[in-house]
């Protein structure tokens, strides 16, 4: 056993408690990627850690290390100062630690209770195993504000309540150390911080807790000290209390980076999209879209706030041409045709650009290049041809090149394949493609989901600039922030209704919170 | 028809949906496992062939029947390295099984017993004898009951009350037990029971396993109990009217008894009647024999209602980061 060597203390003191964690010297390479450099840390027992950094910067194959998932290349993993080796999951269960995973690890079909004793039965029987199970989800329910019906299906409930059975799993499991990665990207205001209250609750038990994130606010509102990483690397570990949002995203990206978006007073001019009384009904006959009337004008940005999953897509998917609805929608008063006729193809010629809100999926094809995804959906312009038959490749490469380099997307090679680039990249080359064209009318969903702090700056550079040009811009978002500084009216959706209109200027996050969680005030 | 011919029709029922019976709960385990298995049809004819001509060579219906089982073992060993270890493509794992059945039962059979394929016909220790139940005998006498008793429900061999059996059993691992709860997680999401510390690899394989012994019954007793010895393409894609028995049952056990028995009842109605005459026309023999495939195209072609297979079925299982 390696006893810690007490720096300077003289051995009358009692020693500190030892750290619940402490990493030493861990790197783990993928191939010529070194995704963590011998990264040391130490998280003190009974407090929140907050682990910050961009897309990429290693914080999650960190996580994956200490969760058995991989196994680093050198280094070494004490758990309350005892060397431990976790060569798979089972290995950092028995050692204490419990994950909650960003996508949760639920069986969609099963019941709460039969998620909860997946894995740890305590016997071949399920019969005493439920009932075991049950007392003590009854318990750990009153303890930490846990509240979960053991006997619902998964898939009927809400995220918030999914991922609490996440959270009970790994306390059922007698977790002493609770990994959180990216908890609040599915949650509602008003769930986060529900969340936040279950977090404080565990710590106060005297459990710790690691969360993992990119929102700053929520590493400032709630944890005690914060590690921030960086291309692989852990470059600062400060106490909270010491810092403050710029010091991190300076820390997070290496250089000085603008939180809030610049711009100036919006100076909307005609109606652009004029939509009334939109209804969409899915291939189970549920209604998505629910009498939907929204105007925007030039030189003005719509944002649409709500959780995921309240009609946003759809009302993108109507737009963007991919949908069928009823209702009536005009373009520069033109009216648009809703029947299915008129496809996406259509509303780009209408002057209608999309940046799909799921990039990999609708935005671009992965297996292809660059090149090729820069022309997608503006294929057929006259400056593509070479004749009848023949695409002009030479022109779209030249075309673009010129688009990366304005759009500043890196590497600027064309023939890369696009899963090739990284998330904030991929979506440049998207925004490049749509709002190249100048269209009258931008729909962008999600513009900076998966994109790190320096892309997002820029990509929000852009809309403004869509914007100040004269031209409309809808923008979908589950990200509050985003939608508050960027937007100059703010539409909540809920449940495929419009609840409010707001003015970023005179509203905060509470009252969209509560318009989001459907409360009409 | 009288009721002693519905009896001998419901008899028949009963053989003839035994190998569909276990075939179906065979692709049960390994699909609710996330292991699609369109390789039921080649296990039962290596199963059908070995079981064959072992009880042929050694007159011992039993030894018959573990060298079936073997046969079924080693193809289902072949379909789990391919689609769990080696993250296959399952579908083409499941043809490349069938192609080698076909080819290699004909063959080996050809080379062994020079009888074309087929293996030598069986004599009485080489096959499954009735088992008569008690009082059979006794009750037969009494009207109605006698002879359900004594003619439908006795005097069956012993794979038959097998199979019977295995449609509780299935349902009681599935839904009691520790390993048909993490059977069925990992069926659906793999990524659950890894990172609940249980290994995806050895559920697959333990279901895959299961497949391949009840494969392997199906087979021997199409062999040794349905017939009297292997004869070439004896399946005549009873695995695949399994298969479409498994997704008309949704996947469940006791839902599967009653497919596979619909699907025997509508073979044992080919069999006894094959020209029915309905006044104006008379339906010819082989419409009667093609009732049973018929009804797999329509099932398979999703005309009887929606049928959800489990949620990560056909993918194997990789961890994502």
């Amino acid at each position: 056993m390696t006893v810690q060597a007490n720096a300077g203390r003289p051995d009358s003191a009692a020693p500190p408690a030892p750290p619940a964690i402490e990493l030493r010297g861990i790197s783990k390479a993928f191939g010529p990627v070194q995704a963590n450099k011998d990264i040391s840390i130490r998280v003190a027992r009974g407090s929140i850690h907050g682990i910050i950094g961009e897309n990429g910067a290693g914080k999650s194959t960190l996580m994956s290390i200490l969760y058995g998932f991989y196994r680093a290349d050198s280094g070494e993993i004490l758990i309350g100062g005892q060397p431990t080796a976790i060569p798979d999951s089972q290995a950092a269960i028995r050692a204490g630690i419990g994950m909650v995973f960003q996508h949760f690890k639920l069986v969609q079909n099963f019941t709460v209770l039969e998620n909860v004793i997946l894995g740890a039965e305590g016997g071949a029987m399920l019969r005493g195993a439920m009932t075991r199970a049950r007392q003590s989800l009854l318990d750990l329910a009153r303890d930490y504000e846990l509240d979960v019906n053991p006997d619902a299906v998964v898939e009927d409930l809400s995220v918030g309540h999914q991922q609490r059975v996440e959270i009970l799993k790994a306390l059922y499991r007698q977790a002493d150390i609770l990994i959180l990665d990216e908890p609040t990207g599915v949650l509602t205001p008003p769930e986060a911080d529900q969340l936040f209250r279950i977090l404080r609750g565990l710590k106060d038990q005297g459990k710790t807790v690691i969360l993992i994130t990119h929102k700053l606010r929520e590493i400032m509102e709630i944890t005690d000290t914060v590690s921030v990483m960086r291309r692989g690397e852990m470059v600062a570990t400060v106490k909270t209390a010491e810092t403050g949002p710029e010091q991190l995203a300076e820390l997070m990206v290496g250089r000085k980076v603008l939180l809030r978006v610049e711009k100036r007073p919006a100076t909307p001019g005609r109606p652009v999209l004029e939509v009334e009384n939109l209804t969409l009904r899915d291939g189970q006959g549920v209604e998505r879209l629910r009498g939907i009337s929204l105007s925007i004008r030039a030189g003005e940005i719509l944002g649409i706030a709500g959780v995921a999953g309240n009609g946003q897509s759809e009302l993108l998917e109507v737009l963007g041409g991919y949908a069928r609805a009823s209702g009536s929608v005009r373009l520069n008063g033109q009216p648009l045709d809703l029947s299915g006729r008129e496809d996406a193809a259509t509303r780009r010629a209408q002057g209608i650009g999309h940046v799909p809100e799921d990039r990999q999926a609708r935005g671009l094809i992965m297996d292809f290049s660059a090149w090729e995804n820069a022309a997608f959906g503006y294929h057929n312009a006259p400056e593509f041809q070479k004749s009848n038959i023949l695409m002009d490749n030479d022109a779209i490469r030249a075309d673009t090149v010129s688009k990366m380099e304005r759009y500043d997307v890196r590497p600027p090679i064309p023939t890369l394949a696009a899963k090739n680039f990284s998330g904030g990249n991929q979506q440049k080359i998207v925004v490049a493609r749509e709002m190249d064209r100048n269209p009258d009318l931008l729909l962008i969903g999600q513009p900076t989901r998966g994109v790190d702090i320096g892309a997002i700056e820029f990509i929000h550079k852009q809309i403004v600039a869509l914007r100040d040009a004269g031209k409309a811009v809808l923008l979908v978002s589950v990200e509050l922030d985003e939608i508050m500084s960027l937007s100059d009216r703010i539409a909540v959706m809920f449940d495929g209704r419009i609840m409010g209109e707001r003015d970023p200027a005179t509203t905060d996050e509470r009252d969209l919170g509560l318009l989001m969680a459907g409360v009409v005030q | 028809m009288d009721f002693a011919t519905l009896i001998q029709i419901l008899d028949s029922t009963v053989r003839l949906a035994t190998p569909l019976l276990f075939a179906c709960l065979a692709g049960l385990f390994s699909e609710r496992a996330g292991v699609f298995d369109i390789g039921l049809e080649g296990k039962m004819l290596a199963a059908a062939f070995l079981s064959g001509a072992v009880a042929a060579v050694t007159g011992n219906v039993w030894l018959g029947m573990f060298a079936g089982i073997g046969a079924s073992l080693l193809m289902a060993a072949i379909h789990g390295l391919a689609s769990i270890t080696f993250r296959g493509n399952q579908l083409i794992s499941g043809v490349a099984i069938n192609f080698l059945a076909a080819g290699l039962t004909v063959l080996l059979g050809q080379n062994w017993f020079g009888l074309g394929g087929r293996t030598p016909a069986l004599t009485s220790g080489g096959r499954f004898e009735p088992i008569i139940l008690p009082f059979a005998e006794a009750m037969a006498p009494v009207p109605v009951l006698g002879p359900i008793y004594s003619e439908l429900i006795s005097g069956h061999s012993f794979p038959v009350y097998l199979a019977w059996a295995m449609v509780p059993a299935t349902a009681w691992l599935l839904y009691r037990t520790r390993f048909g709860l993490r059977l069925r997680a990992v069926g659906e999401n793999p990524a659950a029971v890894d990172t609940a510390g249980v290994s995806v690899t050895a559920i697959r394989y333990a279901a895959v396993a299961i497949c391949g012994v009840l494969c392997g019954l199906a087979g021997a007793y199409l062999a040794t109990g349905l017939a009297a010895g292997f004869g070439k393409d004896m399946t005549a894609g009873r695995g695949f009217i399994a298969l479409a028995a498994l997704i008309f049952a949704k996947w469940r056990p006791w839902y599967a008894l009653g497919a596979c028995l619909l699907f025997g009842f509508l073979e044992a109605v080919g069999n006894r009647f094959p020209n029915i005459d309905l006044g104006l026309i008379v339906l010819p023999a082989q419409f009667m024999q093609a009732l049973p495939y018929i009804l797999t195209v329509v099932i398979l072609a999703g005309f009887v209602g929606k049928a959800i297979p489990p949620r990560a079925g056909g993918e194997p299982y990789v961890k994502e980061r």
